[in-house]
């Protein structure tokens, strides 16, 4: 692998900083999107502290790469993530939900820095990223577009719409990953509404697909750089994680999805995430 | 220009605005050549978005062209943009306040023949209620031309609703359309008519034909939202009462936000237009119109009503 032992070391710790960031914006005793947060943590790592070109300090530069997190519901990872950057103060993050707070329970395109559009309702983000690549390649700009889906998200017809489109466009500038922690709200996918094979549905649709361990830096970074590589084309990183990574009472428990946390389990958390 | 269709006003004005302006790009979703899209794929091919037939991936994409700085207008029949396409618009192009324009076309029962499936009796209704979204509804083909300018240059989220037919012209040529302005197309100081798109030229038949038995005023309310409410207050204040007509449904239209309005006023309210029920299929306009009581008549049955009152 062509990635330093300091770099791989850092991004780890930096994944578990955004969990733990995570769980600070969650609390004790108010719902909060717990394994979706964890699952998603190393992939928004890689992006934002080592992939992606954007600048804390001018969030509209024009020929930033964007990140749009599909998967609304984990906003807090995306928050920890911005405010680790720079966007905004890190303190600010325990203010999430609060009602004059500018960090909403999903992202908000016009209260926060560094939030490329508006999500939260489920298959759309796709849609836009679509939009976005086909924005900046008409400005002939050199942008990449990554959207972070979930895996339960892609029961959602219009990301298939999405799909289709931007391999009609040839939208090599396009980054789909799902986080493949194959739990939904309600339980384990392949026994609530079955999506699988995954590999097969979106090569069908025309895509580059790396499939890889979402919690692996080095495979994260891989994948990152192959998509690069492709010409007229999109590409899907399929990450196979697991949901409420590095807690250990959360991890692949689908009751962890959008839950208040006991001050015993907010500590036992956190104590873990250090 | 002397357009007489407000499709083809609209296809040949964003034509025209394309030319200046290259950030404004169009999509469709199968339907370009009924959306009049088509004219700007033919100009400017790189920067018309053919979606297949994918209404939501159409709105989202057009969100996200948004936030590059484009300005997208984003055609289908009106019962599709606002029907299949409500979340998106609502989610991120609303909520976020993006510079998208939704055109609806073949709105309320022009598009006779299809039916109820493809007649929008509720658009108005349904895109009124969202938070952050301008409703426009010009009353003819010479105030698209005029219309589709101002919410190019309006830096914010648009439905705009279009009739599919050729029918004449009833508001000036060339007259700069004003977001937020209703304009009086007659003068009169009995009652006034509120109308909307098609039915500003059945108000102002209307209006003709009880010159020497009522004074008409006849008010051509092309921004349903917002509605001006003070506007529409100081123009009903003088008037014994108010009629409102609108080729929709009765319920969350023109109707309703004239209504709003005045509800202070204790002024009494007629509303013509389709009485909460679907539309139906018919071999031409007229007769469908005529089926729903979308008529000059029946708005001269309202004006009389309230002016025995």
């Amino acid at each position: 692998m062509p990635y330093s032992k300091e770099l791989v070391e850092d991004l780890k710790k930096k994944a578990q900083i955004l969990r733990r960031d995570a769980i600070i914006s969650i609390g004790v005793g108010a719902a909060g999107h717990v394994g979706g947060s964890c699952s998603s943590a190393e992939i928004v790592a890689c992006l934002y502290f080592h992939k992606m070109k954007h600048d804390p300090k001018n969030p509209k530069m024009k020929d930033r790469d964007r990140f749009l997190l599909s998967k609304g519901h984990v906003a807090i990872l995306q928050y920890a993530a911005l405010a680790e950057c720079g966007y905004f103060p890190v303190e600010d993050l325990k203010n999430t939900k609060k009602i004059d707070s500018y960090l909403q329970g999903h992202p908000d395109y016009l209260k926060t820095p560094g939030i490329e559009a508006g999500t939260g309702s489920l298959g759309q983000g796709l849609s836009i990223g679509v939009g976005m690549a086909l924005g900046v390649k008409l400005d002939k700009l050199d942008s990449k577009v990554y959207i972070l889906c979930g895996d339960g998200e892609l029961q959602e017809g219009q990301i298939w719409e999405a799909a289709m489109a931007a391999k009609i466009y040839k939208l090599d500038n396009l980054v789909a990953i799902v986080d493949a922690n194959k739990l939904q709200a309600q339980g384990a996918i392949q026994e609530r509404y079955d999506i699988y094979p995954l590999a097969e549905k979106w090569k069908a649709f025309g895509w580059h697909v790396i499939e890889i361990d979402g919690h692996n830096v080095e495979e994260i970074l891989a994948a990152l750089d192959e998509a690069d590589t492709v010409k007229e084309q999109p590409t899907v990183i399929i990450a196979h994680t697991i949901k409420g990574k590095g807690i250990s009472f959360a991890e692949n428990q689908p009751g962890y999805h959008n839950r208040a946390l006991t001050e015993e389990e907010y500590n036992k958390a956190l104590a873990e995430l250090s | 220009m002397g357009y007489t269709n407000q499709r083809i006003a609209y296809g040949n004005t964003l034509v025209e605005l394309g030319k200046e302006n290259k950030d404004i790009v169009v999509l469709d979703a199968d339907l370009g050549g009924s959306t009049m899209g088509k004219l700007f794929e033919q100009a400017y091919p790189e920067r018309h978005f053919e979606v297949g037939i994918a209404e939501a991936n159409m709105l989202s994409i057009a969100a996200g062209l948004a936030v590059t700085g484009k300005i997208p207008f984003a055609n289908s029949f009106a019962v599709f943009a606002s029907g299949r396409a409500f979340d998106q618009i609502r989610q991120t192009i609303a909520i976020g306040k993006l510079n998208v324009k939704v055109v609806g076309s073949s709105a309320g029962l022009s598009d006779f023949g299809d039916g109820a499936t493809h007649q929008s009796v509720e658009d108005m209704a349904i895109m009124r209620a969202i938070p952050n979204l301008v409703v426009i509804s010009p009353a003819d083909a010479n105030e698209t031309v005029e219309a589709t300018k101002a919410i190019a240059e309006y830096h914010g989220p648009v439905y705009m609703r279009l009739n599919r037919n050729d029918y004449d012209n009833v508001t000036p040529e060339g007259k700069p359309f004003k977001i937020g302005e209703p304009t009086v197309l007659k003068e009169g100081s009995d009652e006034v008519v509120f109308a909307t798109g098609y039915t500003v030229g059945l108000a102002l038949e209307a209006a003709k034909a009880l010159e020497n038995e009522i004074s008409v005023k006849v008010v051509n309310v092309s921004t349903i939202k917002p509605i001006n409410e003070a506007r529409i207050v100081e123009l009903a204040k003088d008037c014994k009462g108010v009629v409102t007509a609108e080729e929709h449904s009765v319920i969350g239209g023109l109707g309703s936000a004239v209504a709003e309005a005045l509800y202070k006023s204790g002024k009494p309210i007629e509303f013509v237009g389709i009485k909460d029920t679907f539309g139906r299929s018919a071999l031409n306009y007229q007769e469908l119109l005529d089926y729903y009581g979308i008529t000059s008549d029946n708005i001269v049955n309202a004006v009389r009503k309230i002016n025995s009152l």
